[in-house]
């Protein structure tokens, strides 16, 4: 079989692709939303109104007042730390340390400007302790999904265990897991880093979300090698081990890849058609379910030929 | 075979009964089903989601949760009075991770996105103290009573621990003879002890009442008062009176709170969100049904009436439950429709193995959904290990999300499998594997038959003769 034979250039891509991740951490780093710091974000949106286009010809269609305008504006409220960055064709989004409903309005009206009154479309304040505490449980969630997993996984695999143990089904399933995650959150901070968008709740649901696909993907490829375990056992036929995954691999792929499609298909429709607040998500589990297809093909199965060698020497 | 069939039409009306009704809950509104809507998350109705911090420091910690629960009582009919429709008021308590435990009250106000109007709904609700003057703080307050600015400042009373978490009832009372409004106080059994004890203990000494840290009233206790009633009389209005007795009645917060958080999103954002989400679904669903039926023909139209199933059934249920549905949850339930065909995906893989190797339609079908279960079954729970975690994780958004992926994976099972299985056997006429049905399907539905139940780029029918 092509992947097993080949499996150290996989490992390599793998490693690389890895690698590449961690060190789009550090050079874009980790830009944490306001679920997970604390802080505001308030959206406003401007209409024309129908007499605006005479007082104020210089607007083209929408009257979204210039920005500098309005910065010199917020600039007098003495915010600590904000930023005002336009967004859609009519749109502001401004953001701030965590601020209550009066200095919101504050804001409010120094975003009016003449004739442009905007309209308050989403405002959302979350405290730096609420931030802090979402932060420590989302990472607390994925390390008890993960074990859940593992747990499950050895449970599920508990009567193979020749030539490989169950557990180390477990730490194949888990290596992949971690690579999907990687992967994910690596082309996202690239991603976000040119197209705007922070690490969020729904980030974190997205990565536990991959997290689920991943293992749903890679448990499909070791449950036919546990079925063609038995059978080899049952024919007392003794095939290599690297056989068995491979063949196993070859019967399975054509399922991987189809399903993986219609993920993929549902998702790209989510991505162009779904609604703005969920862009950032779709994009993230879009990345995944391909790297969690990837991973359940080239790293997980190989991993398992990979330790059974190990284990021979 | 008789039997799957009828299954198999009872399967169809029931599935066609149930999409009518999901169909009529919505667009039709004089249909009995009307009274089932969908239940939008404030992302996609519009609306204000307050967070507070409720401050327990005072309470006595065996107290906390009865308190905490007549807290959103209070509020639950403080919303209700100013006529918000479905308000959601929870309490929550944070979990081991955070620093030190707090307990919070979450106040969601479908269609209001006036955030000061909310927190005035919520927040304007009167904390009432009964506090002592202190020993030796007479002359001072008299000073300060007859100076220009005559307003008692809290540091000269101290706390007695009456409060109006100890009210049971207020009423609203006109003097006799002055005509002059005063509200009555009729207090809980531990109110009325306390009462008891304090004005027993402090005879001739000031008993202020205080409303949100004002004092408005500044009466001398006179004897002890053993009946646990208390009259307020102060220079207030009919119409002050009257408010502070509904306050009281229906408002007064057994525990203080302090708003930590606030998320708005205006009705046309929320909208938008709504209609972009539906649309997605509608051409993710056209489009896995057009891959399914191009890739895997009969058996691929077949696991698209299922899916049709699916995405009923799943409606019906987040209407019944019913589910808070959440920008992500629509998110989570048009991944999950991606998702649910991975069942009949694993099964058509292994029924064209079973072809390959020459089995008749039938036994082939029958191997293919006996085999696939397995991986079925281990997939499947570890995707519910994921919802179950994500549940638990829990802010609105997420638990939406979580909540409609779990239930898509209980949903997939039944329509990927049994659904599909028993259209599959109604339509090649083989039930149980019987020996019958096994020769008939074998003998007389030959190439076309097979053309039909394979998939890709292959015929099937080549394949047969080769095997011949």
């Amino acid at each position: 079989m092509f992947v097993i034979n080949h499996r150290k250039i996989f490992f390599a891509i793998t490693a690389i692709l890895s690698v590449l991740c961690i060190a789009a951490f550090f050079v874009y780093g980790l830009n944490f939303g306001i679920d997970f710091t604390g802080g505001s974000v308030l959206e406003v949106s401007y209409s024309a109104p129908a007499s605006a286009s005479m007082s104020t010809p210089t607007t083209a269609a929408t009257t979204r007042p210039a920005q500098e305008l309005v910065k010199t504006n917020i600039d007098k409220l003495g915010l600590e730390e904000y930023s005002v960055r336009p967004s859609g064709e009519n749109k502001f989004i401004v953001q701030t340390k965590s601020i209550s409903p009066e200095e919101k309005n504050k804001i409010l009206q120094a975003l009016t400007v003449g004739s442009a009154v905007p309209k308050e479309e989403r405002f959302n304040s979350i405290g730096p302790v609420v931030g802090a505490e979402l932060k420590n449980k989302s990472f607390v969630a994925i390390a008890v999904a993960i074990l859940g997993i593992v747990l499950f996984i050895t449970f599920a695999f508990r009567k193979v265990s020749k030539p490989v143990s169950s557990w180390k089904y477990g730490a194949a399933t888990i290596i992949a897991l971690v690579h999907d995650i990687l992967l994910s959150a690596g082309v996202f901070v690239v991603w976000s880093h040119f197209r705007g968008g922070d690490l969020d709740l729904l980030f974190v649901s997205a990565l536990l979300a991959i997290l689920g696909y991943s293992v749903h993907d890679t448990i499909v490829v070791f449950d036919r090698v546990r079925e063609n375990l038995k059978l080899d056992h049952e024919k007392r036929e003794r095939k290599e081990f690297e056989t068995i995954v491979g063949q196993s691999i070859t019967q399975t792929i054509g399922r991987s890849i189809n399903t993986s499609l219609t993920i993929v298909l549902v998702l790209v429709a989510l991505y162009f058609l779904g609604g703005e607040s969920t862009r950032n998500f779709t994009f993230v589990l879009l990345v995944g379910v391909i790297a969690g297809t990837y991973s359940s093909i080239f790293l997980a199965s190989p991993l398992l030929v990979f330790f059974e060698k190990l284990q021979k020497k | 075979m008789i039997r799957t069939r009828i299954f198999a039409v009872i399967l169809l009306i029931l599935l066609a009964g149930l999409s009518y009704a999901v169909f009529a809950s919505e667009r039709l509104p004089d249909s009995r089903f009307a009274k089932f809507p969908f239940k939008l998350g404030l992302d996609l109705a519009g609306g204000t989601e307050l967070t507070y911090r409720a401050d327990v420091s005072e309470i006595n910690p065996t107290d906390i949760s009865g308190s905490m629960d007549s807290l959103r009582d209070v509020i639950e009919r403080r919303v209700n009075v100013f006529g918000v429709s479905e308000p959601i008021v929870q309490v929550e308590e944070t979990g081991a991770f955070a620093e030190g435990k707090e307990h919070r009250l979450i106040v969601g106000l479908p269609g209001v996105t006036d955030v000061d109007r909310a927190v005035a709904i919520i927040g304007k609700t009167p904390l009432l103290e009964f506090r002592l003057l202190k020993k030796d703080a007479e002359e001072k307050l008299q000073a300060i009573l007859e100076s220009e600015n005559p307003v008692a400042t809290e540091d000269l009373f101290t706390e007695t621990g009456i409060t109006g978490r100890l009210v049971e009832r207020a009423q609203l009372e006109f003097d006799p003879t002055s005509g002059e409004p005063a509200v009555s106080l009729t207090f809980n059994s531990e109110g009325k002890e306390l009462l008891k004890k304090v004005t027993k203990e402090h005879v001739n000494e000031i008993l202020a009442i205080f409303l949100d840290g004002e004092a408005i009233s500044m009466p001398y206790i006179r004897q002890e008062v053993g009946d646990g009633r208390a009259q307020i009389s102060g220079n207030f209005t009919a119409v002050e009176a009257r408010e502070l007795v509904r306050n009281l009645n229906y408002g007064s917060l057994p525990v203080p709170v302090e708003l930590i958080g606030t998320q708005t999103i205006g009705p046309s954002l929320g909208e938008a969100a709504l209609v972009a989400g539906v649309r997605a679904g509608v051409w993710g669903f056209i489009l896995v049904a057009l891959f399914l039926i191009l890739w895997y023909r009969l058996p691929g139209f077949v696991a698209s009436v299922s899916l049709v199933m699916y995405i009923a059934i799943s409606l019906a249920i987040f209407k019944l439950i019913p589910v808070t549905l959440t920008a992500a949850g629509l998110a989570g339930f048009i991944l999950s429709i991606g998702m649910a065909v991975d069942a009949n995906v694993l099964i058509f893989e292994r029924l064209r193995e079973e072809l390959a190797k020459g089995k008749a339609v039938s036994e082939a079908m029958h191997e293919g959904f006996r085999r696939a279960w397995l991986s079925i079954r281990d997939s499947n729970i570890s995707s519910l290990i994921t919802a179950l975690v994500l549940f638990w994780i829990g802010t609105s958004s997420v638990k939406g999300f979580a909540l409609t992926f779990g239930i898509g994976v209980f949903v997939s099972m039944f329509t990927a499998i049994t659904a599909s299985r028993i259209f599959l056997y109604a339509i090649s006429g083989g039930s149980g594997g019987s020996k019958a049905g096994k020769n008939v399907a074998g003998a007389e539905v030959g190439v076309f038959s097979r053309f039909l139940f394979s998939s890709g780029f292959h015929t099937g029918a080549a394949q047969n003769v080769a095997k011949k």
